[in-house]
């Protein structure tokens, strides 16, 4: 363990505006959302109804996990549970950061040959990660006025984050690269969300096997109950232990999982485009069946609103006056392809972003130095960054239509979901348009494309609810996305939105044609 | 066409660094050139833009007879490039990178590809993460000799080679000299300049500080002499750094200078004398220790 002290300074040093961001913007979200159920439900009767209202609907479980009260902060905990998994997102990745990707660039043989532990990069990049859980956790306990069930809520949410943290590292020791160990962990997080919603949802034990739902059984404000959290901090405690087991198992810059020995020579590798398909490939499938899965679950898990529906004709008509019109499981389904849009939008992002990071790490040049051209090359990723999101969104369409359609017994509900679907996908074209813009003319500054998507998710996710003005919320391309099932469908902004994500892309083409590779 | 790269007055500047100042680099059709400088004297930096990966603030550069920036692609198809640090692509197999690289530049020879497999004792099947640096250098140099171009642009391509390694590329090198192509050479191991190259540039600073063949160059550095007379001498006309310790004398003197200056020695009378003739490395030396400021 020598050497840690250095570490967690080395680390702290390498993340010291984007891990203090985080902690604040994650540790803000609960009293965000108290603050406006205080606002939207003011009586007592309102939030009741709210609360039955909810926990009557399977499909709202599913997404946001149980409510337990109607306490105005019983409620945003409740809300608080997409916090949850953002918590554990950013966890695997700055775990995964500061130690498989550290290796993976060569840059820990070099901090491994001086006096440093063998465990010393695995355990500093585990207490930063818990650290800022544990801050994250007191923070969202001071902003909602330090009560006992405040301070629950902060460490369950801590816990989620830590348990992450740990399945990070774990997933860290098993492949050689980076790429892969973020997949692994990653899925992880995606079948612990999976199996939660699903026991939510049928109101089944399942969900204890989710490490996500108990940091959600602790019904902060309604009842607070401690207990849960030991669950996690011994998964934590096992995994840490597992991972630290598995890292003097191997090799530096090893992993466990074999790798093999590629072709002697490709007949397929003939351009631009082909290298582009070999190194998107990976993306582009995980994206796809990601998205398939996820509308595959919750089209099951929509078919069970759509009972408490037909069961509740006062609850129908009262959704159908809250959703604009729309039925429940339209207004539902929205609900979820108003997400799908920005997970497909930091899809755009990150297959965009490919292109900056194969011109840093020096591979672009060899390529550029041969008879490809700049334009050709560029064209080979956007493509991948433009139609790869529109194909998740269509999976996704897919997957609920089949399983929503087969549970309703209507399968033309397989293609009104994926034209839903599709709707979403130009505005998710205008994130991958800035990402390129950013790329030809500020190639520097390309990694604020994710600050802008960072922006859109809180001005969707909080903007109504603080009611921002309709100026501030039409900035997000996301606002001008019609609501879509249910809503109106309306050509004219999808168009624009679509002339915009050209027009981005097109300058960022020019601009990269004229700059300087390699800056 | 004469001059393979024709480059004068050369400019580029990033922020506030001046990386080249004022650059001139002529190489000639069928020729070894040999370009060396100190680190981040701009050798890189002038690479890149012959390739036309930088666009240079002033200055003109000709390459293939083509402007290196408008004409990239076109001539692209005419030249072969090895960075000095080569970075692969992690799930991409050694084979599968020089096949890549080979067509995208417009086709590779498959007979001189397996040729030269076998001679750099290359794996081709490992993927790019497993390459040790020696590898990876090795992986991009057969991409590039595998190719039927008129030029190869090599940047430091021996770097983390083994001297078993160094010799093959020194023969291909050779090979490639005697089938007409032109190489652009830039390193750092002088016994490679010496055996390979027809003229060298040194460049320092972004500027152009001596062109020449190795011959020519060699005529402008001093021999050291140092020698007993059997009378004392004062001064010698035209020596450097002349020291006089009673009958012995130590001094340079400038090559072309040599013979006057023994002709004025001997009528000291001379009881020893010990030459010592000037080496590349010398005049390699006076060059960089003059960028040392």
């Amino acid at each position: 363990m020598t050497g840690v002290r250095h570490l967690i300074r080395l680390i702290l040093r390498r993340d010291r505006v984007l891990l203090p961001l985080w902690v604040l913007i994650l540790a803000a979200l609960p009293a965000v959302y108290a603050a406006s159920f205080a606002e939207l439900t003011p009586t007592e009767e309102s939030r009741l109804l709210y609360a039955r209202t909810t926990a009557g609907i399977p499909s709202i479980e599913a997404m946001l996990g149980p409510v337990y009260g109607h306490s105005v902060e019983a409620l945003a905990t409740q809300r608080a549970g997409l916090t949850l998994l953002i918590v554990a997102l950013i966890n695997v990745l700055v775990v995964i950061r500061h130690t498989r990707a550290e290796e993976d660039a060569g840059r820990r043989e070099l901090v491994a040959a001086t006096v440093v532990g063998r465990h010393a990069p695995l355990a500093a990049a585990l207490i930063v990660a818990a650290c800022a859980d544990l801050v994250i956790g007191l923070l969202t306990a001071a902003f909602l006025g330090f009560s006992g069930g405040s301070l629950l809520l902060g460490m369950s949410v801590a816990s989620a984050g830590i348990v992450f943290a740990a399945v990070g590292a774990v997933a860290a020791q098993l492949t050689e690269n980076a790429g892969p160990a973020r997949g692994l962990a990653l899925a992880a997080l995606g079948v612990a969300y999976l199996v939660r919603a699903a026991g939510d949802a049928t109101g089944s034990d399942l969900s204890w096997a989710s490490p996500l739902a108990w940091s959600q059984y602790t019904k902060a404000f309604a009842g607070d109950d401690w207990r849960p959290l030991l669950a996690s901090l011994g998964l934590t405690a096992v995994l840490a232990v597992a991972a630290g087991w598995l890292s003097v198992r191997r090799d530096v810059g090893g992993g466990l999982l074999p790798t093999r020995l590629g072709p002697a020579g490709s007949t397929s590798l003939t351009g631009p485009f082909a290298l582009a398909w070999r190194l998107q490939r990976g993306l582009l499938i995980g994206w796809s069946t990601g998205f398939l899965v996820f509308g595959l679950a919750f089209g099951g898990a929509t078919s069970g609103a759509a009972e408490a529906f037909r069961d509740n004709a006062e609850l129908a008509e009262l959704f159908a006056r809250l959703g604009g019109g729309a039925s429940l499981t339209d207004t539902f389904i929205a609900t979820l392809f108003g997400i799908a849009a920005i997970a497909a939008a930091a899809y755009g992002i990150q297959a965009a972003s490919r292109m900056r990071a194969e011109e840093s790490a020096m591979r672009a040049e060899p390529v550029l130095a041969t008879a490809t051209a700049r334009v050709p090359w560029a064209l080979g990723h956007v493509v991948f960054a433009v139609i790869g999101p529109v194909v998740a969104l269509f999976m996704i369409g897919v997957g609920l239509g089949l399983s929503f359609g087969a549970d309703v017994g209507d399968m033309g509900q397989v293609p009104r979901l994926i034209g839903a679907a599709l709707a979403q996908a130009p505005a998710a074209a205008t994130l991958t348009g800035l990402t390129v813009a950013l790329f030809g003319l500020l190639p520097r500054l390309s990694a604020v494309a994710w600050g802008i998507l960072a922006i859109c998710l809180l001005l969707g996710q909080i903007g109504a609810l603080l009611q921002l003005s309709e100026a501030v919320l039409d900035l997000s391309p996301f606002t001008h996305t019609p609501r879509l099932p249910g809503g109106e469908v309306t050509a004219l902004p999808l168009v624009v939105l679509a002339l915009v994500a050209v027009a981005l892309t097109a300058a960022g083409l020019w601009g990269f044609r004229r700059r300087d590779v390699g800056v | 066409m004469e001059n393979a790269i024709l480059v004068s007055g050369l400019h580029k500047t990033f922020g506030r660094t001046h990386a080249l100042n004022g650059l001139d680099l002529t190489v000639r059709t069928g020729e070894v050139h040999g370009f060396l400088g100190p680190n981040g004297s701009g050798k890189s930096t002038t690479i890149r833009v012959l390739l036309g990966l930088l666009r240079a603030d002033s200055g003109s550069a000709r390459l293939l007879g083509g402007d290196p920036w408008k004409d990239a692609t076109a001539l692209h198809r005419r030249l072969a490039y090895v960075p000095g640090d080569v970075t692969l692509w992690p799930n991409l197999s050694g084979g599968e990178v020089i096949d890549l690289l080979g067509r995208l530049r417009g086709g590779l020879n498959p007979k001189r590809r397996a040729e030269l497999l076998e001679r750099f004792d290359l794996d081709p099947r490992k993927k790019g993460r497993a390459y040790s640096k020696g590898n990876r250098q090795k992986v991009a140099l057969v991409a590039a000799l595998a190719s039927d171009v008129e030029l190869l642009i090599l940047d430091e391509p021996t770097s983390g080679l083994d001297p078993l390694m160094e010799e093959v590329f020194r023969e291909c090198v050779a090979e490639e000299k005697t089938s007409g192509r032109t190489v652009l050479l830039s390193s750092h191991i002088l016994a490679e300049v010496e055996q390979l190259c027809d003229r060298v540039s040194i460049i320092r600073n972004g500027q152009t500080v001596e062109s020449g063949t190795l011959t020519d160059l060699r005529h402008l550095t001093r021999t050291s002499i140092s020698a007993d007379l059997a009378t004392p001498l004062t001064s010698i006309p035209g020596v450097h750094d002349l020291v006089v310790d009673g009958t012995r004398v130590r001094f340079e003197v400038d090559t072309d200078r040599l013979d006057e200056t023994l002709k004025h020695l001997t009528t000291a009378g001379i009881r020893s004398l010990t030459s010592q003739p000037p080496t590349l490395e010398e005049l390699f030396m006076r060059h960089y220790q003059g960028a040392a400021r």
